[in-house]
């Protein structure tokens, strides 16, 4: 018999249709109350990841668990557990926000009156009571991603999966969602979200699993995955451009193994990486010595845009595209 | 309690809980199907034309004997607009997989089959109001069925039990080809052969050899034909052969529409 711990357990999974591998023996672990971001290019297996959980789909080996119970064997209590909301937003057009709510909760076992009574809350909480009223065919964009949101949440399941919530979004639904999410999170859901964007994941959750091709490259706080990296950046600039080439031999053993300074002389830069804690005190300590005056010198952390790239080899989806006509 | 557990210790939901499920996806069903006024109006619009297109152009060029031709017809156009009923069906389900609602439906803790049942049995009563309307259409160009109330009724009830057995079939081609735009095609490559090649509009002596064998064994022609004889007093089949054919579809295509459902 297994014995419960965390809400989301998978295990080696893997689901391939015919000769395409879309998950290939991936792992993961999340515990109670956490923000995890699942990050990855296009392809990298994370709607398919989210289809195993919410029972969707059956993986081809492998186990997946949501609060205890297994997807395959046991579906029901796993839908009972679940709350879905994703990229398209899932909600019936001719019918009120509402009415949407309502029926999603009836569904979600809630008796007639306290499905109404979690509808209009839930309503309340995502700013749509004003619309509450009207057919979804009239909202905009935002509102309809909102709504799919609510209906996620109206069953009020202690696990959230969200499948790119935020692409496609403008700006503001963007900023709103993110404000949902944190104040899940406080409420002690725990919330397992896609993204294809850096800054969203650094932004809401807690723990981060780096995707590519079906399997976990690495899995930390976002601050153990920068780390990772093992150099931070040291950027030096001089208030006379013409000391570079004095000033760059003095700092070359600064520089991590196997990499060197390099100049910008248009900028009178140099740029450093390094892996020394003190690196930045002991720099001015040397330039100051020889009577290199420093303009500015900043040392900062990688971007999880860095440590993507040197997980994967490749960069992050460009920009957010704009919403999409639907 | 909705939901039980089984010996083998796996939670499950109780069929009282799965007839919950039914009607509250049935309300959402009428309730969408309702607010496409334009919808309902079109559904009506071509039966009413074939109507009058057999009643007053091809209809004096059709021999049928003794029957009046207008007696002939309106059991072929009931029957027809009954499977165009149906088809609805299977377009409004690719319609939902591809907003993500199907999604959403399968990710909740509800029976699977909930979500078929709520689809067919909200098309069937919208094909109740459907056929009424036709049935009165039919009264206006002088449609005169001669039988008892009781034989009406009964006529009436096997059009309905027809039209929720396509409702699976189109469901089930539905769910297979998902795409709303091939289910359409796909729904009038079958239903065109099926309701002309047989005894709906013209007898089907005048039709050549195998056609004629087509239209003879053309679940069609034997449900048009049941329905001649409770509406007009006409020899035809016996209405337990009939029911005995629905049952034996109904049980061939439920399971597959299941099946497509859980794989689409």
């Amino acid at each position: 018999m297994h014995t419960y711990t965390d809400p989301i357990e998978v295990d080696d999974l893997v689901v391939s249709y015919g000769s395409v591998t879309a998950l290939n023996g991936l792992s993961l672990r999340i515990g109670a109350g956490t923000v995890i971001g699942v990050l990855g290019p296009n392809g990298a297996g994370k709607t398919t990841l989210v289809k195993v959980l919410s029972t969707l789909l059956r993986p081809t080996g492998g186990t997946a668990r949501v609060m205890g119970h297994d997807v395959v064997r046991d579906p029901l209590p796993v839908r009972l557990a679940i709350g879905l909301a994703g990229q398209y937003a899932a909600v019936d057009q001719e019918l009120t926000g509402r009415e949407n709510l309502e029926m999603v909760g009836r569904l979600h076992r809630l008796p007639r009156a306290e499905a109404r009574r979690r509808a209009g809350e839930v309503l309340e909480r995502f700013d749509l009571t004003g619309a509450a009223d009207r057919r979804v065919g009239t909202y905009s964009g935002g509102m309809r991603r909102r709504l799919d949101l609510a209906a996620g949440l109206t069953g009020r399941p202690p696990v959230l999966l969200l499948d790119e919530p935020t692409t496609g979004l403008d700006p503001r639904s963007r900023q709103e969602l993110w404000t949902i999410v944190d104040e899940l999170r406080n409420a002690g859901t725990t919330v397992l979200l896609t993204t294809q964007y850096l800054e969203e994941a650094d932004r809401l959750a807690q723990r981060i699993a780096v995707i590519d091709s079906g399997t976990v490259l690495a899995e930390g706080t976002p601050a153990e995955l920068k780390a990772g990296i093992g150099t931070d950046i040291l950027r030096v600039r001089l208030r006379e451009p013409s000391t570079l080439d004095a000033a760059a031999p003095l700092l070359a053993d600064l520089a991590a193994a196997g990499t060197a300074v390099v100049p910008d002389r248009s900028a009178g830069e140099l740029t450093i990486r390094v892996s020394r804690p003190d690196a930045s005190a002991e720099a001015l300590r040397r330039l100051d010595g020889r009577s290199l005056r420093v303009a500015a010198i900043q040392l900062t952390q990688p971007s999880l845009d860095d440590v993507f790239l040197s997980l994967t080899g490749h960069a992050t989806a460009g920009p957010a595209p704009a919403e999409e006509s639907r | 309690m909705t939901i039980a557990t089984t010996r083998t210790g796996r939670q499950r939901l109780t069929p009282v809980a799965v007839l919950r499920d039914s009607q509250v996806l049935v309300a959402r069903q009428l309730r969408k199907t309702l607010r496409r006024p334009t919808y309902i109006v079109f559904s009506f619009v071509q039966p009413v034309i074939f109507v009058l297109l057999f009643r007053y152009i091809f209809g004096g060029a059709i021999d049928t004997g003794e029957t009046a031709y207008v007696n002939y017809l309106m059991p072929g156009i009931i029957v027809q607009t009954a499977i165009f009923g149906a088809l609805v069906t299977g377009l409004g389900l690719t319609e939902d997989l591809g907003s993500g609602v199907v999604d959403r439906l399968r990710s909740l803790p509800i029976a699977r089959s909930a979500v078929l049942l709520g689809r067919t049995v909200a098309d069937l009563v919208i094909n109740v109001f459907t056929l009424l309307v036709m049935t009165v259409v039919g009264l206006l160009v002088g449609f005169r069925p001669g039988r008892p109330i009781w034989s009406l009724a009964a006529a009436f009830l096997l059009v309905l039990a027809f039209s929720f057995v396509f409702s699976w079939i189109s469901a089930w081609i539905g769910l297979s080809v998902r795409n709303p735009e091939t289910a359409q095609s796909a729904g009038f490559i079958w239903v065109f052969p099926l309701t002309f090649a047989s005894s709906a509009f013209v007898p089907i002596d005048g039709m050549p050899g195998p056609v004629r064998a087509f239209a003879e064994h053309n679940p069609v022609t034997l449900v048009v034909d049941a329905v001649r004889g409770l509406t007009l007093g006409e020899p035809a089949p016996a209405v337990s052969r009939v029911l005995i054919w629905l049952a034996a579809l109904l049980l061939v295509f439920v399971p597959l529409a299941v099946r497509a459902f859980r794989r689409a």
